[in-house]
């Protein structure tokens, strides 16, 4: 038997594939329900950001601040294992995919509120000389063109966030990471395994950014 | 729809009498510590085409910007169509209008501006279409209708399905006038049109004025640098200086035998 320092063993990367794919598979469900909590809430924090009262204003601001500057293991610690004391339990996927969501929401936020900033104050003006409804001037005419701009700078917490997910292993959650330590703590070979993990990230990171600086080239004129 | 004088027919006050339809009264703007309208007093009839001109800073455009209630008056009160513009009557007192009754006058009033200001993610048809559509509830075959004519009117049939950015600078504003146009305001506001445009692309978008100036009878008040365009289509010359109109009277009066100093120094500074 191969003690795992000797010499690469291919033997042992076809025998941890079979978890590997299924570890790919949780990573990539994390990161596309992550992705849409994020976009979403994202853009529900950037649009509290500018409520006309400030008793929506303020506690939104102090809560994604709170949640931006705390580290998220630490939070998904916290919403694992703290909140089921209170009868708060879901499974280790569902509360990471959550955790991941809820704090690159606070990212993306700013994101947007970058992106509604920059559209020019004569499309306010002109929405209003035509007497557009609060709502038609957001959804028609601001929405459109500030999330067109962003969607670069969305996609590269797209990233971010991907390479965050090992962080989920931490709370047991069966994604790419945990699955290599758990072949590797049978095997003892951890060099196969994590090789192959690392290598996966390379493979999914290092396209995605090359497409969306591609993306970024059509879309930021 | 050359020559149509039907921009007006679905007004909700149709009559062009010669009444007036703009009032200000002891209007004072101020931004910071600089008074740009200072007790301004001055009304509109129905009907007529109203040049501003004056120095910069003199608060012309301000007086726009007013009108289309996208800035409040610190003091005095203005009246549209016989309606408070920022203010509405509560118990006989007089307090500043909620939003939906600004909402409601407002749909009086276009505007065109200097910087055109279409939207870039709208096609230009559904530029002129949307506000018809989402505020007066028209069905989108007819505001698409209208849509058309008026893209006829202004010369530009061909480009309903191009993008603000496909467009030069002249033909952009003149898109601004027709989505201004399909809301069949009372008035139409004109914040300098042509100053951002190539002096080759000013005079398309004056023609488009001139011809709605006379074959329409929507009040205008306009802005301008183009003394031979205001020359040509006011009924009437309001002179600016400090906040304050020093000289009014018809186009003819004022180029030629301006009674004040101040607007035959302005005068020939810009003739």
């Amino acid at each position: 038997m191969n003690n795992g320092t000797d010499k690469w063993d291919w033997g042992a990367v076809s025998d941890f594939m079979p978890h590997f794919w299924d570890g790919l598979l949780i990573t990539l469900q994390v990161l596309a329900l992550g992705s849409l909590i994020s976009f979403g809430l994202g853009l529900v924090w950037a649009l509290a950001f500018r409520a006309p009262t400030r008793f929506i204003r303020w506690p939104v601001g102090i809560v994604t601040e709170f949640i931006r500057n705390t580290p998220l293991l630490v939070q998904l610690f916290f919403l694992y294992f703290v909140l089921p004391e209170w009868d708060i339990q879901y499974s280790a996927m569902t509360t990471g995919t959550i955790a991941i969501g809820l704090h690159y929401s606070t990212y993306t936020a700013q994101v947007y509120r970058a992106g509604i900033e920059a559209v020019p104050v004569g499309q306010w003006e002109a929405a209003k000389a035509l007497s557009l409804s609060y709502t038609r001037t957001w959804t028609a005419v601001i929405l459109p063109q500030a999330i067109r701009r962003v969607i670069p700078a969305l996609g590269n917490y797209v990233i971010a966030m991907l390479k965050d997910t090992p962080l989920l292993a931490s709370i047991g959650v069966l994604e790419l990471l945990q699955r290599s330590r758990l072949e590797a703590a049978q095997t003892f070979q951890y060099t196969e395994a994590l090789t192959v993990v690392g290598v996966a990230f390379i493979l999914i990171a290092y396209p995605s950014s090359l497409l969306l600086r591609a993306l970024e080239r059509r879309l930021v004129r | 729809m050359s020559a149509d004088t039907n921009l007006t027919k679905d007004q909700p006050n149709p009559a062009v009498d010669g009444s007036e339809l703009i009032r200000f009264d002891k209007v004072v703007k101020r931004f910071g510590s600089n008074t740009v309208l200072d007790e301004l007093d001055f009304s509109v009839s129905s009907g007529k085409h109203v040049t501003l001109i004056g120095p910069s800073g003199s608060g012309k455009t301000t007086i726009l910007r007013l009108l289309m209630t996208l800035i409040k008056p610190d003091e005095g009160t203005i009246k549209v169509g016989g309606e408070y513009l920022t203010h509405e009557q509560k118990n006989g007192k007089l307090v500043p209008a909620g939003e939906k009754h600004v909402r409601e006058v407002r749909k009086n009033i276009g505007m065109v501006f200097q910087q055109f200001n279409l939207f870039p993610n709208m096609k230009v048809l559904r530029n002129i279409t949307e506000a018809p559509v989402t505020v007066l509830g028209l069905s989108k075959d007819e505001a698409e209708q209208r849509a058309r004519e008026l893209l006829d009117l202004v010369g530009l049939g061909d480009r309903c399905d191009s993008y603000p950015t496909q467009l030069s600078g002249g033909q952009q504003q003149r898109v601004a006038i027709a989505r201004a146009l399909a809301m069949r305001p009372q008035v139409l506001l004109l914040d300098e049109v042509t100053s951002a445009l190539d002096p080759e692309l000013v005079a398309g978008v004056l023609d488009v004025l001139r011809d709605i100036a006379h074959t329409t009878d929507i009040t205008m008040l306009c802005v301008t640098h183009e003394m031979n365009f205001a020359r040509d289509i006011s009924d009437q010359v309001l002179m600016f200086d400090a906040g304050r109109v020093i000289e009014s009277g018809s186009a003819e009066k004022i180029f030629t035998e301006p009674e004040h100093e101040r607007t035959r120094e302005f005068l020939s500074a810009v003739l």
